[in-house]
């Protein structure tokens, strides 16, 4: 290791605001397909954290961790996309506070 | 061949499931194959058991499988086959099969053909454990399942309320009767250990003494469901009602198999009531009096049904006459006899209602003689058996019945000289059941008369055709020569004195029939009414309602029995009691709506939820450590 390492603690808090910003993207967005960049924010944001972690403690798990999440994430958004395409179609709109079928 | 008995209900439970899962999907000609087939495949098969079992002649019992364990009580699932069984059997299936087969033509254009193929076949199920079973817990299994068929039977017109009601009606008040039942075996099982009917009539009667009060207590008890089931007084006013149902069902179930499940119960029970000589007499006496209170009623009814309906009724209290009298094998002989003509009858109205488009008033009926040959020659001869003339079948079951009635020295019994009956009751049983014997004759030959002669009212749109005419002609057949066989049934009861009576008592035992068709022809057919100075008297009228009220009992249980209970039913809605299991409903119903309240619809408020309370959890946590 050398001295332009950055320490584990700054990754992390990149890491933690990283996960905020897509959180209240998730929680405040109102169309659809924000939403949806909203949550590969967050799977980002915890991807950034097992790699730093992976590198502080020298293991390859975090590293195989990040290579799950991406496969998590690439099916999440062809399923996702699929359901936005379905949405427009049914609702011919993409806010999701209209689409409310579901209710009592 | 006997290794095969359990086949013979399990073929047609089977094709009842079959039916049942299908849910009217199959052609209707594969349906008819099933319901008639399985009935016919095990009607073959009781026949060759029962030419095996006449060689050996030996009660052959089975158990297939332990049905409960508890502590000593392990009633199997058991059948017993002797004699009686097998009498019954045959009737069950042949008589079965026939109606069956009738059915398949008479219940063509009904959109439920294959419900009412299960149910049937369901029903034969049933009645053949009842007869099958080897201890009473089974035969109570076959009893309720005969009861919940019956149920459904009655009902299968649903959509017609009054039917519901007829059914619901038949279903309470056999209910009645079976509860006594059911605590009767409870009796029998504390007192005596087992239910298996053989060791039990054993232990019976090492435990007891003629006249005892627990033998007594015990044959009352299974009397109570042998009089439910029977439609016997009090309990027979479900009968003319359950006639809503298909014509075919009143013939198998309300005339044929299952009501004739009392006498079965009876005879099969003997030994038990042979412990109580004062049941017995009460047995006969209830048997009378039935006979003679539905005979009055059938003389005055106008629709075709009813009348075969208290017919019946009066026939199984010749049944239980002869049964009160000691006489076993005449009563089951008559059962079988009684099974021939008056499924007969009921496949012969079923014809004429089938043929003049759902028409039951027989005033609106009349000359149908050669317009329907077969039905008319079909009625003549079951009303001819009913009527007891000389040389039908009916006629040589209810000659041994008022033989035996008349020959029984009686009441020889405690209880009976305690109350100052010191007389010898036998000739007063005679002379009331041929007073019975001339009711009947007078009134199936009215039904005759009026039906087939006469001026034509209404006019038939179709023949029957051979699915409806080959079961006729059997039963028309059985029906004559039924009665030329004796039953091997002397084994099964005690052995009865052989009938030393004179000439004259046997001579007016043949005479009373014919007077009562002479009589019928002269007031139905020559309309020589001779009696009309009193019919036409405003009492004479009164009379007339009164018995095609069926003695008004109908009206007496409603006023005493029914409206009670529903008044005070009504008072008793919104009591205290009540108000707490209110209170209990509403809190759920509040709670239910508060919840989906929170089912928006609304993703992001779903959303917002959740992470607060993840907040509220983690915080939690945090604190706690």
């Amino acid at each position: 290791m050398d001295g332009l390492a950055i320490p584990l603690n700054h990754v992390l808090i990149v890491a933690t605001l990283l996960f905020i910003t897509g959180l209240a993207g998730l929680m405040f967005r109102r169309n659809v397909i924000f939403i949806l960049m909203a949550l590969e924010v967050m799977l980002n944001s915890a991807g950034l954290a097992f790699v730093a972690a992976g590198t502080a403690w020298q293991q390859a798990d975090g590293q195989v961790i990040f290579m799950l999440i991406l496969a998590v994430a690439a099916a999440e958004v062809s399923v996702g996309l699929g359901l936005v395409l379905q949405i427009q179609r049914r609702f011919r709109t993409l806010d999701m506070d209209r689409a409310t079928r579901l209710n009592s | 061949m006997l290794n095969y008995v359990w086949l013979i209900p399990l073929l047609p439970f089977i094709s009842s499931v079959l039916l049942i899962l299908t849910a009217g999907r199959l052609p209707r000609k594969l349906i008819a194959v099933f319901g008639a087939g399985s009935v016919g495949l095990a009607a073959l098969l009781v026949f060759a058991i029962g030419l095996q079992f006449m060689q050996t002649q030996t009660p052959y019992s089975v158990q297939l499988w332990t049905w409960m364990d508890i502590g000593d009580f392990t009633p199997g699932f058991s059948f017993y086959i002797d004699q009686l069984s097998i009498v019954m059997m045959s009737i069950i299936t042949g008589v079965g099969f026939l109606i069956h087969l009738y059915s398949t033509e008479f219940m063509q254009h009904d959109s439920d053909y294959s419900r009412y193929f299960a149910y049937m076949n369901m029903f034969v199920a049933a009645m053949l454990i009842l007869v099958m079973a080897d201890n009473l817990l089974l035969l109570y299994l076959g009893w309720e399942g005969v009861g919940v068929c019956s149920y459904l039977l009655v009902g299968f017109w649903y959509k017609d309320a009054a039917n519901g009601a007829a059914s619901r009606k038949a279903f309470i008040v056999t209910r009645i009767g079976d509860t006594a039942m059911a605590l009767g075996l409870f009796l029998l099982f504390t007192e005596l250990r087992t239910l298996q009917i053989q060791p039990m009539l054993e232990a019976a009667n090492n435990t007891w003494a003629i006249g005892d009060i627990m033998p007594a207590i015990a044959a009352l008890l299974l009397l109570g469901g042998a009089l439910g089931k029977s439609a016997q007084l009090p309990l027979h006013t479900w009968l003319p009602d359950a006639m809503a149902g298909p014509t075919p069902v009143s013939a198998l179930i309300h005339a044929a198999t299952m009501v004739t499940a009392g006498v079965y119960l009876i005879a099969r029970t003997h030994g038990l009531f042979l412990l109580a000589p004062d049941v017995l007499m009460l047995v006969a006496i209830i048997g009378l009096a039935t006979l003679l209170i539905a005979a009055f009623a059938a003389l005055n009814q106008t629709d075709i049904k009813r009348i075969l309906a208290y017919s019946t009724i009066s026939q199984i209290g010749y049944m239980f006459l002869a049964l009160g009298v000691g006489a076993w094998s005449a009563s089951i002989f008559h059962l079988m006899t009684h099974a021939f003509f008056k499924a007969l009858l009921f496949l012969a109205a079923g014809a004429v209602i089938h043929c003049l488009h759902h028409q039951h008033n027989i005033f609106k009926m009349g000359g149908l003689r050669g317009k329907l040959p077969i039905v008319f020659w079909s009625f003549l001869i079951g009303s001819a058996a009913l009527a007891a003339l000389p040389f039908t079948s009916g006629f040589f079951s209810k000659d041994q019945i008022l033989l035996s009635a008349f020959e029984m020295h009686g009441p020889a019994t405690s209880f009976a000289s305690n109350i100052g009956l010191n007389f010898n009751l036998g000739p007063w049983l005679w002379a009331g059941g041929l007073l019975g014997a001339l009711l009947t004759a007078i009134y199936s030959f009215r039904l005759v008369f009026i039906v087939f002669f006469g001026e034509s009212h209404t006019e038939p749109d179709k023949q029957p055709g051979w699915r409806m005419a080959t079961p006729l002609a059997l039963l028309c057949v059985m029906s004559l020569i039924g009665g030329w066989f004796a039953l091997p049934l002397a084994n099964v009861f005690p052995p009865s004195a052989e009938h030393h009576v004179s000439y004259l008592i046997e001579g007016i035992s043949i005479a009373i029939p014919l007077i009562g068709v002479l009589l019928a022809w002269l007031i139905y057919y020559k309309k020589i009414n001779s009696f009309s100075f009193f019919t036409d008297s405003s009492n004479g009228q009164a009379l007339r309602r009164f018995w095609k009220s069926g003695w008004a009992i109908d009206r007496l249980y409603n006023s005493v029995l029914v409206s009670p209970y529903i008044a005070i039913a009504n008072a008793m809605r919104g009591e205290w009691l009540d108000k707490i299991y209110h209170g209990v409903v509403s809190i759920c119903v509040g709670s239910h709506q508060l919840l989906s309240n929170s089912q928006s619809g609304k993703i992001r408020w779903y959303l917002i939820s959740m992470v607060f309370g993840l907040i509220v959890l983690v915080s939690i946590l945090g604190w706690a450590n």
